[in-house]
């Protein structure tokens, strides 16, 4: 069919007569739509009354394609309807094609201003997050409501589904929190020991660290580790399993997709992220000290007496921020699951919107709680 | 039909997955302008033996030569031209999710033509609308298209390059029965006219009786036999009896065959 030869198809107009010769086929097209292009101009609108076909080589649905363009479906079946010398193959093909093309194949398409376009974009945008916040209201409602359902019945516990995501989400990601925290604890200790340094208090570089780590860092950098680690895990999980139908084989089966995936998800990390807080604030704490050690000369023993002049209040300020950063950051996850549709781009786009919503989040309710801790003064 | 040079000839295939072994010293051919069936129970390994003709899987052990040569031994370059011949629907589909139905069907043009951009799409709503898509249908893509439309739209981009070869992996499941008749007419039109050559895995005995002139049957790791239909139906197999003089089969082969089929 691709004959090497070079015999591109031809377009011949005689008085009302179109005469195709050569190979109409898909690699020529090219030239063959300059071909048509020409005789388009000079036929203009009058009636091509016969076509000859005899000398056509090759023809496939591209060259078939371009001459019903040209000719118009209608025309080219009464025109090849009753030509002799046309093979029959070829003729079903011409018919075939010109059916196909007999509708307007051209889908509407709405032209709109670029200004238009971008404040469209940013109500689309608005409304969309609007709309979000709405959904994770009611999903953590549905949340509620389940986890208090099958409280009452430890038969309906997925302890197993549980077991697996408290490893998955907090036993693996113990080191990472662990390493995380103490070079931010260690630099931490270098800031502060530089700003100090200017006053002559270098000692205070311990209660820095001490604040900073009990208070905001430790929940802080575990939750947002959390956030980028397990929210997008939680999203693609859920958001797989819906892409492929999964879900709603679930739900035909009338079992609660909530109680069976989503719970065991919110239950291990609202225990996992407390244990992680306190290990990164652990050490945080180590990674300071050690540069109050090796750097600034502050001894272990004094470290430790200055860290128990530290009220207990502020290890349970941050402690008490961790199931809250967890519960919000598993139902954001597993919320973006559910909302993956069909495809998997869909699952990426999701999985992304996942991570950036809770830290997101996370971030935004930290500053809130900070706020009503001042007010509160704890 | 050119009975003495096969365009594709496959011998003494053999795939295996681990201790696994799908197909065993499987002979076949398939000849220029015909259309081939190709019937087995699931998991015999009809898809496997497509994605080896295609190169998709090399095979381990065997030749597959396919237009004279032999696949595996050709370079990257020699083999993507003979690749170019070939026209693949996937049994899933298998159709780019991140574009829409007009831009799958214009890549290939776009990629191995060189076509223009619209130029391609114009080609593309042409092919979308020979396979009975309706026109909006070509700005959708494929994660808002039902199963059937999936398989249509995969047809159309198996079609875009006009190749010389089509390889269809079960092209009629999850079509409604008005969908695969006029799947089988457009099938034997495209046949006639451009001298298609098909390889064609199906269940649906409808297409078989329509549109097949030869069926392979896949069993027992080889193929149990390979001919014409009134052939086939007649050996001497417990499967091939079960299949073709089954219920379904029987009514199937009451309906007039195509008078296109030559
Ligand atoms: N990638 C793979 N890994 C392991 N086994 C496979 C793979 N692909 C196919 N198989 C096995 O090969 C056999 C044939 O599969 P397939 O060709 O898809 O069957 P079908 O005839 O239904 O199309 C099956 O038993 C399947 O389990
Ligand atoms: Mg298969």
């Amino acid at each position: 069919m691709s004959s090497g030869v070079d015999n591109a198809g031809r377009l011949v107009p005689r008085l009302d007569s179109l005469s195709v010769t050569g190979d109409w086929t898909l690699v020529h097209y090219a030239t063959l739509q300059d071909q048509v292009e020409a005789a388009r101009a000079r036929i203009g609108n009058a009636e091509v009354s016969s076509l000859d076909l005899s000398e056509v080589v090759t023809l496939d649905t591209a060259g078939a394609a371009l001459l019903v363009e040209l000719l118009g479906a209608e025309n080219m079946t009464e025109l090849t309807k009753d030509a002799p010398d046309l093979p029959p193959a070829r003729r079903a093909l011409l018919h075939t094609v010109a059916q196909a093309m007999a509708k307007p194949l051209t889908p509407q398409y709405q032209a709109t201003s670029p200004l238009i376009d971008f404040l469209a974009r940013t109500g689309e945008g608005l409304e969309r997050f609007w709309r979000q916040q709405r959904l994770l209201l009611g999903f953590i409602g549905l949340i509620l409501s389940s986890l208090i359902a099958t409280l009452w019945r430890p038969g309906r516990w997925r302890i197993t589904a549980l077991v697996a995501q408290i490893q998955q989400t907090g036993l693996y990601a113990i080191g990472i929190v662990a390493l995380l925290t103490f070079l931010v604890g260690a630099v931490v200790a270098f800031l502060g020991a530089t700003v100090l340094q200017n006053f002559g208090a270098t000692i205070y570089t311990v209660d820095l660290i001490a604040f900073s780590f009990l208070r905001e860092f430790g929940v802080l950098l575990a939750a947002i580790l959390l956030a980028g680690r397990t929210a997008s895990a939680f999203t693609a999980q859920i958001g797989s399993m819906k892409a492929n139908e999964e879900i709603d084989a679930l739900r035909a089966l009338g079992l609660n997709t909530v109680e069976l995936l989503v719970l065991p998800r919110v239950l291990a990390l609202l225990m996992t992220l407390p244990i992680l807080t306190f290990i990164g604030m652990l050490s945080g704490i180590i990674g300071g000290a050690l540069v109050c050690l090796l750097v600034l000369d502050i001894s272990a023993l004094q470290f430790v007496i200055i860290l128990q002049g530290v009220p207990l209040k502020h290890f349970l300020v941050g402690l008490a921020k961790a199931p809250i950063f967890a519960f919000f950051i598993a139902a954001i996850g597993c919320l973006e699951g559910f909302k993956v549709s069909g495809s998997a781009q869909s699952v990426g786009e999701h999985t992304t919107s996942s991570v950036v919503q809770s830290i997101f989040m996370v971030i935004l309710l930290d500053a809130i709680a900070a706020l009503f801790f001042m007010e509160m003064g704890w | 039909m050119n009975r003495d040079c096969p365009l594709i000839r496959i011998r003494d295939l053999a795939n295996r997955f681990g201790d696994h072994v799908v197909h065993e010293h499987l002979d076949l051919d398939l000849y220029s302008g015909e259309i081939l069936g190709v019937v087995g129970g699931s998991g015999s390994g009809k898809s496997v033996l497509l994605r080896s003709i295609v190169g998709l899987r090399r095979p381990d052990e065997g030749s597959i030569e396919v237009f004279g040569e032999d696949l595996q031994s050709l370079s990257e370059r020699r083999r993507s031209k003979l690749e170019r011949r070939f026209g693949v629907l996937f049994q899933r589909g298998a159709l780019f999710s991140s574009l829409n139905l007009q831009e799958n069907v214009a890549f290939p043009m776009i990629e191995h033509i060189g076509l223009a951009r619209s130029e391609a799409e114009f080609l593309a709503r042409v092919k979308l609308a020979l396979v009975g898509l309706p026109v909006n249908a070509a700005l959708q893509t494929p994660a808002e298209l039902s199963g059937g439309m999936i398989k249509r739209a995969a047809l159309a981009r198996a079609l875009a390059l006009d190749p010389e070869v089509l390889f269809l992996d079960e092209p009629t499941a999850g079509l409604d029965p008005i969908g695969a008749a006029d799947f089988d007419q457009l099938l034997l039109t495209l046949r006639n006219a451009l001298g298609l050559s098909v390889f064609l895995v199906t269940h649906d005995l409808d297409t078989l009786y329509r549109t097949c002139d030869r069926v392979a049957v896949l069993a027992k790791r080889r193929v149990l036999v390979a001919g014409r239909l009134e052939a086939v139906e007649n050996v001497d197999d417990p499967w091939v009896r079960d299949y073709f003089h089954g219920p379904r089969a029987r009514a199937a082969r009451q309906s007039p065959p195509s008078s296109e089929k030559s």
